[in-house]
């Protein structure tokens, strides 16, 4: 089996835009900041997905001619992994992440000369529609149907979960028929789509329902050629690998809160974090964590070698997810009763836990996935 | 990438080869060899089995002789001695010390030992209550020691003793290199769960160690002390197994074997190994840090995960087996191991009950992390300022 040969230690770059990101998410994306926008209608601040665009992030892996920053995987997980930190809300993950990912992966290069450029400026938002069921994680299997009209097709279906869909400007819709699975180019304004936005338990990041009934699109709107079955799990690995690198950077974070106040909130005279109650629990925060960051930083530097991967992926999908869900309720307990709170800000942190650990596969998918690639 | 200094130990290395061709000369004369030409312990001084070298040059040593088909066996027959041992010499001891014990260690003419754990003194080894007395030119030893890997087949004990029972308790250690074979030592096997004795209790009955075998200061103990656990964790962390392997590589050969085919064990299996796997890339990730000079957090996770999945894998290896975990491979006896390397399932499964316990309790490593790593201030201690006579212990 394939070894990892890619160094951990960061490059000069890559540390870089970890200063820039942590500098710029503090200034200008407190949490101050981000309890405003969960409460606002859409979650988004387009000044800021601007200022982003303008930092290079919004098109930090798309290649340079298309007018991205043409950065890989590594880079990714690095601004990413910040962007945890912080709760970062908007649809960085839906549109630079995934459905960037699923251009690359699926798109001819005049599709991509089309698609991206837009979505590196941060002109346009994209999402993936892609699940139907609650529990089908599987992109091989799909409802909504692709009927073949006179030089065209017809969509027809209904796709939910579908991060940030009340944002997007392109919807990326997988519907099957002829060819297999298909993913289509959909504007939210082409007759017959119904964009419904949902209440989510994290509001930090937003999903809507999105309704497609009869919506007739051109035969250019269809991604590539052939059964895209393949290219979309690749993508969700790669979309699993990325979202991995945010919860290393949350769990961190909320160890670092509860190591704080351990440090500083004093019961029975003394500082809590000195009874090893107190203590183990943060100890054990940091053994996740670390776990964690060595799946995370694995995934992402084995992105080119699609046997490793398969193995790399899932373990950083059920690893992170489950570390970072278990660290954020952790953090809960050991702020006690202010870490119940509405105030404090513990709660933006196990909803985002909580919510990534679902969102492109549980960890018990993630771990059935596994069991596959490395036959179990 | 080879550096000056790399190209230096593998013409070094090449030479030793040639000399002395594995297979054709007796392994002893061969890591004799090393010694002298200062491949042991390349980041020892000239002379004292090293070249004054990063010790990060040592790994590429081995790997160079271990390609010719050169034996590194005495890294694991005296692992005490090279591992630990080496390194209290080289930061503690006078020349003339090193000079006397450094090489046949190396040889493994002469196997070590460590005694730090005592019935009393398990966690709080800083509690010991091994005494020794001045005597002249000499030291009596008077005490018991416990958990000793070893013991009976080595010439040299590291032992800590306290020489002073009136100041606190860190303050009144010292640190003797003893004779295993001197009158009034007496070494017992310790039988453990699964009936082997592995390690050994030792006792000291008016011992008689020479001055010249102390270890830097009287009262110096507890500094030798922690330079000996350092030099231990060094030598844990700095293996790499390959992906798979060990007790995780059992499960799933047990897994295949059976024909299991149940969705519970199956999610636990996997949920095992993909935290083997993190554990291994922890490793992986760790040793390259420690190499580069940057040495993070990831370094001292290790032995505590490593215990809790030793513990757990083999748990569900015994659960995978159904009733076949009712059965043992053999009829318990009592009597020292005849080998080593993995245990069939039952029996790791007791055997890595100790996993957590030996080399430091999970619970003490997780005081450590959180202290050490994390900064959390330390329990308060009622032992700190008194003497150690007027602590309780036991």
């Amino acid at each position: 089996m394939a070894e990892n040969v890619v160094s951990y230690r960061p490059t000069e770059e890559q540390d870089l835009i970890r200063s820039t990101a942590r500098r710029f998410l503090e200034e200008r994306i407190p949490l101050e900041r981000v309890r405003e926008l969960m409460m606002s209608d859409d979650g988004f601040d387009r000044i800021l997905w601007k200022e982003m665009a303008d930092l290079g992030w919004t098109g930090l892996t798309i290649e340079e001619e298309l007018g991205g920053a043409g950065f890989g995987p590594i880079e990714l997980s690095v601004l990413l992994e910040e962007m945890g930190r912080m709760v970062t809300p908007g649809p960085f993950l839906a549109s630079a992440v995934i459905a960037t990912t699923v251009i690359q992966q699926i798109g001819t290069a005049e599709q991509q000369a089309e698609l991206l450029p837009p979505l590196a400026a941060g002109e346009r938002i994209a999402t993936l529609a892609l699940f139907e069921g609650p529990r089908q994680w599987d992109p091989g299997i799909a409802v909504t149907s692709a009927s073949t009209d006179s030089g065209g097709w017809v969509l027809s279906g209904e796709k939910r979960f579908v991060l940030d869909g009340h944002l997007a400007d392109t919807l990326l819709v997988t519907a099957s028929g002829r060819e297999g699975m298909g993913v289509f180019v959909v504007s939210p304004s082409a007759r017959g789509v119904g964009v419904t936005p949902e209440n989510v338990l994290d509001p930090t990041r937003r999903q809507a329902t999105i309704g497609l009934d009869d919506v007739v699109v051109g035969d250019e709107a269809r991604l590539g050629a052939g059964d895209a079955t393949a290219a979309l799990r690749r993508a969700l690995s790669l979309g699993t690998t990325a979202l991995a690198a945010e919860q290393v950077g949350g769990a961190q974070r909320c160890m670092e809160m509860s190591v704080d106040y351990a440090k500083t909130r004093h019961q029975f005279g003394r500082p809590i974090g000195s009874f090893q109650a107190i203590k183990h629990r943060c100890a054990n925060m940091l053994m996740k964590v670390e776990s964690a960051r060595s799946v995370a930083n694995h995934a992402a530097r084995v992105t080119e070698d699609e046997d490793e991967l398969a193995i790399a992926a899932p373990l950083a999908g059920s690893i992170c997810s489950d570390a970072y869900v278990w660290v954020a309720g952790e953090n809960i307990q050991v702020h006690g009763g202010i870490g119940f709170t509405w105030e404090h800000d513990a709660h933006l942190y196990l909803k985002r836990a909580k919510s990534s650990s679902l969102l492109l596969g549980s960890p018990a998918h993630q771990r059935d996935l596994l069991g596959r690639a490395i036959g179990i | 990438m080879i550096d000056g200094n790399g190209a230096r130990v593998d013409e070094l290395v090449d030479r030793l080869l040639d000399d002395h061709p594995p297979g054709e000369s007796e392994n002893i004369e061969l890591w004799g060899a090393q010694y002298d030409r200062g491949l042991a312990w390349v980041w020892h001084p000239d002379g004292f089995g090293g070249l004054g070298l990063e010790r990060r040059y040592q790994g590429r040593i081995d790997r160079r002789l271990e390609a010719a088909g050169a034996s590194t066996e005495n890294r694991r027959i005296n692992l005490l001695g090279i591992a630990m041992g080496a390194g209290v010499l080289d930061a503690h001891a006078t020349d003339e010390q090193k000079r006397r014990w450094l090489r046949p260690m190396f040889t493994t003419e002469e196997i070590w030992c460590q005694l730090f754990s005592e019935p009393g003194a398990g966690s709080d080894v800083a509690g010991l209550a091994t005494r020794a007395v001045r005597d002249g030119d000499e030291w009596v030893v008077n005490g018991q020691k416990v958990w000793t890997t070893l013991a009976h087949l080595a010439k040299w004990g590291m032992v800590v003793t306290r020489t002073n029972p009136d100041v606190p308790k860190h303050e009144g250690l010292t640190y003797f290199i003893v004779d295993m074979e001197s009158t009034g030592v007496e070494v017992r096997p310790l039988y453990q769960i699964t009936g082997e004795a592995e390690f050994n209790e030792v006792f000291f009955n008016d011992v008689r160690v020479p001055d010249e075998n102390r270890i830097d200061a009287v009262g110096a103990g507890w500094r030798v002390t922690l330079t000996t656990l350092m030099n231990e964790r060094l030598a844990i962390g700095g293996s790499t197994v390959p992906r798979a392997s060990g007790y995780i590589g059992q499960a799933v050969e047990v897994w295949e074997r059976e024909g299991i085919d149940d969705p519970v064990l199956r999610d636990r299996l996997l949920q095992l190994w993909a935290e083997a796997e993190a554990a291994r890339l922890t490793n992986i990730r760790a040793n390259e840090m420690a190499t580069a000079g940057i040495p993070g957090p990831e370094g001292s996770t290790g032995k505590l995960a490593w215990a809790n999945l030793n513990k757990e894998i083999t748990e569900f290896t015994v659960d995978a087996l159904g009733l076949d975990g009712t059965l043992y491979p053999e009829r318990y006896r009592l009597a020292r191991p005849e080998r080593f390397g993995l245990h069939e399932p039952q029996k790791a499964y007791l055997r890595t009950r100790a996993n957590s316990i030996e080399g430091g309790t999970s619970e003490i490593m997780l005081n450590i992390l959180g202290e050490r790593v994390l900064g959390l201030p330390g329990e308060p201690r009622v032992d700190k300022e008194r003497p150690w006579s007027e602590v309780l212990r036991g």
